[in-house]
């Protein structure tokens, strides 16, 4: 159990290390520093406190049941392969964290790095510990994000935003591959989780996806670990600040990909399809790896080929797959993280203290820093395989494995001579980094005098190399005991015990070192001279860049043919839109019903009540009336809108609705007011519009008005065949019989609405809130037409003057106000057990407050307006959601209500509810609300006289002339 | 036969809205979208079936036969529309104020067609 908390701890520390790093102050480098390094030591205290059960080829789990329905757990799994790598991972961090605090500038913000870079090793560990494979891909999506945020961490840089682009859209795209494949494994398996999808090789073999799984999974894996010809985005992240480099473009990231392919080898490796694809994959970017290596001239972008070619060989291993193999892949997996990462920090020590990373202008470097140099030359004698250095051993069991027999295809007979020629390259690639750099002539035009850097600064690289000579002189003691129980948590318990030695005997691959160590010096002395004339990457393929072909391809998918496309279909008239709209509605609803829509054989029939018919008779004629009147008589059409409103709500009345009978007539209400405010803002409509009468206005309404029909005629064919049908009981029975006991009202719509559903109302709301608040903003540079500004005609002709017209009405209103207020608690108050509810009382006394707009003048009104709209809205949505988390405090899902009754003086049994205290919310922002819409436009007719009397201030003197 | 009446009220609603959300002017669209609600929370209100003086609302305690009330839940569900169509309507209102102010037409597409 104990150890189970551990691996969590584990996973979560760089999480909250990030969290607590990215809260602190931008100039606080050091404290930064200090957290990130204390979060990687942390994890590496964990990780050596759960060694024990590990090395006895048990694998730890901890499983946090997240959405069981679906299969979807928080699962972790942490076995030998794991834990080797999460110690890699932790171990190269901390020496990253350290070299980073020297090498990043006082200018750059250095929280915002640590934390970064505390959140990706997160993830990372997230991709090696995930026992649920959709889990998994989730943190691999994470490692692509952060590695992007990481390589554009100097985001002024063109070249970083562009190689952090680059890289985010090759990884990324490759995670969605990635996620494809882990589903349709996901459906082979019958299972998520990471060991029953290894424990089923055979039944994925045998599938018939298997092949799309393969590919898909392989582009994942590929892509991530730059293999060729995804290869090109790595070279791009190089604008990378070099610590970044070091950790993820050698050590941890770009590994995930190989991680992944000897994680999953037992369950889609072992077919010659795998062996083709993987191994054949791996070689050719192993020797194009290279052979690019060698031409480059700048010192990051040789390391960055120079790693795309080492992963090939760790590609080509697991393609292999054979136990020697995967032990090879691990041992170069750590082997190349050590030495690539050590390489990587010298290349920024002397990019830092010589201010250039061009080998053309470097040289004799090893006067001036010697230290230095002499660590950066035993690390690239590790990455060109020199005996007694780490690099060498396991360069020396590719070369086995290569030898080997294992299919007799001609890839695998072909194998040898690529693994030789790969390692040549890589040994004058190495050669030419040391001899450019460090020996020569001492370069005279540097932009900065080059000298050793701070101790602390070479201390990582330092640590690096030493491993580097005390794994490659005593493999079997330093690292032979994880790399066994790694390489027997893939291959399984039964493998035997690999020994790893330095000597062999005179054997073939001893050989073969040999030949790729004389022959590569031999290329370097040949070519070295021609190499630095020539341009930046290979003869003929330099011109040939995959970065420029993906350029390309963006440049036309992302721009060119959206474009094309929008021209082509795209239309920026609403009308049109709207027309295609209700055509595909159309469209959608006749194609599935067409045939399928019949009358069911027994009717259900209410017997028909004259006066219904009647009402509806008035209820079509004002809806074809507003239909008819809206372009040239809004008043009219507004008026019969609202009509046809009220037969509605009469409906609802009539089919045993009450509550929605009284919310429809408050909203109309409401509704009605806000459009006769809006009503002044528009054009004056006195004479008709040029171009109504045209023969083509004519068919375009004829037009719409077939489309308008048939969407009509649609809506009344399901509406009656579905009513004449018997209902289907369902789970609004549910609500009805347990609306009294579990939410103790006895009006079942408000108790669906503030307490089964409240979630909904709750969000509902929120929209309501989100809506008076635009409108409040909208309005607050509201600029009316010049035409609409000055005071209307209604409000100042003679001799009936709208006050005295008004002033009966106004009385009657204001004497109005404590009724209305009165009405509105009494709906509030009533609203659990009998129709009503904090929705209907919150819009009657918005009604109320309208009402004493009409009434008196706007001016006086606002002087003495006591509610203040955005307060009771907030207050509002705050007491709802307080309400909902209350249920938290007696241990209840967020929501859950409570309900009793109370007896109070005067006025009876009183149903006092939790439900009731979320309503009160409701009611406090639909009053907040509705009240800051009305009063936003009402007031509107102030700010147009005045904003008209600032703006033209000419045509008002005119006027007054 | 309430409910062949209810059904052509729906579809002249429905109708009449579709018309006007297809014309050019900002006032007739926003006419629309009122009835195109009153057509649809129509709709989904007669989903529960037509009962004549039902309504959902109990005795206080014991067991209900749930057959003896109207369906609670398209009521509710009709109920949150009110109020969604209530506020798409509020925005609506003040984008078109807006809009007519800012391009000093009232066509949909903030400028007069060019025949």
């Amino acid at each position: 159990m104990i150890e189970q908390n551990l691996v969590l701890i584990l996973i979560l520390l760089p999480f909250i290390g990030a969290i607590a790093v990215s809260t602190i102050s931008v100039n606080a480098r050091n404290a930064a520093a200090w957290i990130a390094g204390l979060v990687f030591f942390g994890g590496l205290v964990l990780l050596v406190a759960i060694y024990p059960p590990i090395s006895e080829g048990r694998s730890l789990h901890a499983v946090i049941n997240w959405i069981p329905a679906l299969r979807l757990n928080l699962s972790i799994r942490i076995d030998g392969f794991a834990w080797m790598f999460v110690g890699l991972v932790l171990g190269i961090g901390l020496l990253v964290v350290l070299y980073a605090r020297y090498y990043l500038s006082k200018a750059d913000p250095v929280p915002r790095f640590y934390a970064f870079l505390l959140a990706f090793t997160g993830a990372m560990i997230g991709i090696l510990v995930s026992g649920n494979i959709i889990m998994l891909v989730v943190f691999w999506e994470l490692t692509s994000l952060l590695s992007f945020l990481l390589i554009g961490y100097w985001y002024q840089n063109p070249a970083a935003r562009d190689g952090a682009r680059m890289a985010l859209i090759v990884t990324a795209l490759g995670g969605v591959c990635l996620l494809a494949a882990m589903l349709m494994l996901g459906h082979v398996v019958g299972s998520y989780d990471l060991d029953v999808v290894l424990g089923s090789g055979d039944l994925i073999r045998a599938h018939p996806l298997y092949p799309a799984i393969l590919g898909l999974f392989l582009i994942g894996a590929f892509t991530k670990s730059a293999q060729f010809p995804f290869h090109f985005w790595l070279p791009g992240a190089m604008a990378a600040p070099t610590p970044v480099s070091a950790f993820l473009h050698s050590a941890t990231m770009v590994k995930a990909g190989a991680f992944l392919l000897v994680r999953f080898s037992p369950a889609l490796g072992g077919t010659e399809a795998w062996f083709l694809a993987v191994t054949g994959t791996g070689m050719a970017t192993l020797v194009i790896g290279a052979m690019m290596a060698l031409f480059r001239h700048d010192l990051k972008g040789l390391l960055a080929y120079s790693t795309i070619s080492h992963l090939g060989l760790i590609t080509a291993l697991a393609g292999i797959g054979s136990t020697g193999a995967i032990v090879a892949a691990i041992f170069h997996i750590a082997n190349h993280a050590v030495f690539k990462a050590s390489l990587f920090m010298a290349a920024g020590i002397i990019d830092h203290e010589t201010g250039t990373r061009d080998l053309r202008r470097l040289s004799g470097l090893m006067r001036s820093m010697p230290y230095t140099g002499t660590l950066a030359i035993v690390a690239s004698a590790a990455m060109a395989g020199v005996p007694l250095l780490n690099g060498f051993l396991s360069k020396e069991m590719f070369f086995a494995e290569a030898v080997g027999w294992h299919n007799g295809t001609w890839l695998d007979n072909n194998l040898p001579y690529l693994a030789l020629a790969g390692s040549i390259l890589a040994v004058a690639y190495s050669l030419r980094f040391i001899m450019q750099v460090f020996f020569g002539p001492p370069a005279l035009d540097l932009p900065r005098e080059p000298r050793e850097p701070v101790s602390w600064m070479r201390l990582p690289v330092e640590f690096l190399v030493l491993t580097c000579l005390v794994v490659g002189i005593v493999p079997g003691l330093s690292l032979g005991p994880v790399l066994n129980m790694a390489a027997q948590s893939v291959t399984g318990p039964d493998t035997p015990y690999y020994s790893i030695a330095l000597w062999h005997g005179f054997n073939m691959p001893l050989m073969m070192s040999l030949i790729a160590m004389v022959v590569g010096t031999g290329l370097y002395l040949l070519l070295s001279e021609w190499i630095a004339k020539g341009p930046e990457g290979p003869p003929l393929l330099h011109r040939l860049r995959g970065r420029d072909i993906f350029d390309a391809a963006l440049l036309v998918l992302s721009w060119k043919w959206p474009r094309l496309l929008h021209r082509l279909l795209g239309t920026e008239r609403l009308q049109t839109q709207m027309r295609l709209m209700v055509l595909v509605a159309i469209a959608f609803a006749t194609v599935p019903l067409l045939g399928a829509l019949q009358l069911g054989p027994q009717r259900h029939s209410t017997p028909l009540d004259p006066a219904f018919a009647l009402m509806w008779l008035v209820g079509s004629a004002c809806a074809v009336g507003a239909a008819w009147q809206a372009k040239y008589h809004r008043f009219a059409a507004l008026i019969l809108l609202g009509g046809a409103g009220l037969v509605t709500c009469l409906t609802f009345a009539w089919f045993s609705a009450p509550d929605l009978a009284v919310t429809q007539l408050l909203v109309e209400t409401t509704t009605s007011v806000l459009l006769l405010l809006g009503l002044r803002w528009l054009p004056k409509r006195n004479e008709e519009i040029p171009g109504d009468r045209l023969v083509a206005a004519r068919i375009r309404r004829l037009r719409d008005l077939g489309i308008a029909l048939a969407a009509g005629l649609g809506m009344a064919a399901i509406a009656f065949v579905v009513m004449t049908r018997p209902a289907i009981r369902n789970i609004g029975d549910w609500f009805l019989r347990n609306a009294y006991h579990e939410g103790g009202g006895t009006n079942v719509v408000n108790v669906i609405l503030v307490d089964f559903r409240a979630f909904d109302t709750l969000g509902e709301i929120t929209v309501l809130a989100i809506v008076g608040l635009s409108v409040y903003a909208l309005l607050r540079r509201f600029r009316p037409a010049a035409e609409s500004v000055d005071t209307p005609r209604q409000q100042t002709s003679e001799p009936l003057d709208l006050k005295e017209q008004m002033f009966v009405p106004a009385v009657l209103m204001q004497w109005m106000f404590p009724v209305m207020i009165m009405l509105a608690a009494y709906f509030f108050l009533r609203g659990h057990d009998l129709p009503g509810g904090g929705f209907s009382g919150g819009v009657t006394l918005a009604i109320g407050l309208l009402l004493q707009y009409i009434a008196t003048s706007v001016r006086s009104l606002e002087a003495r307006l006591i509610i203040l709209p955005i307060r009771w809205m907030g207050a509002g949505l705050l007491f709802a959601g307080l309400t909902g988390m209350g249920a938290w405090l007696f241990g209840y899902p967020f929501l859950t209500t409570h309900a009793q009754y109370v007896q109070l003086p005067l006025i009876g049994q009183v149903p006092v509810a939790t439900a009731m205290l979320f309503d009160l919310g409701i009611f406090a922002l639909v009053v907040g609300a509705t009240v800051l819409m009305l009063i936003a436009i009402a007031h509107q007719s102030l700010r147009a006289g005045r904003g008209a009397a600032q703006e033209t201030p000419n045509r008002k003197q005119g006027v007054a002339e | 036969m309430m409910e062949l009446v209810l059904s052509l009220a729906i579809g002249i609603l429905t109708a009449s809205g579709v018309w006007l959300i297809l014309r050019p002017r900002t006032f007739q669209v926003i006419t629309g979208l009122c009835l195109l609600s009153y057509a649809v929370n129509l709709f989904i209100f007669s989903m529960g079936r037509l009962t004549l003086a039902q309504p959902p609302i109990l005795p206080r305690g014991g067991l209900v036969n749930p057959e003896l009330y109207a369906d609670p839940l398209p009521q509710a569900l009709v109920l949150t529309a009110i109020v969604i169509s209530f506020a798409t309507t509020a925005l609506f209102l003040v984008v078109m104020m807006a809009a007519r102010g800012l391009t000093g037409t009232d066509h949909v597409d903030g400028r007069e067609p060019d025949a």
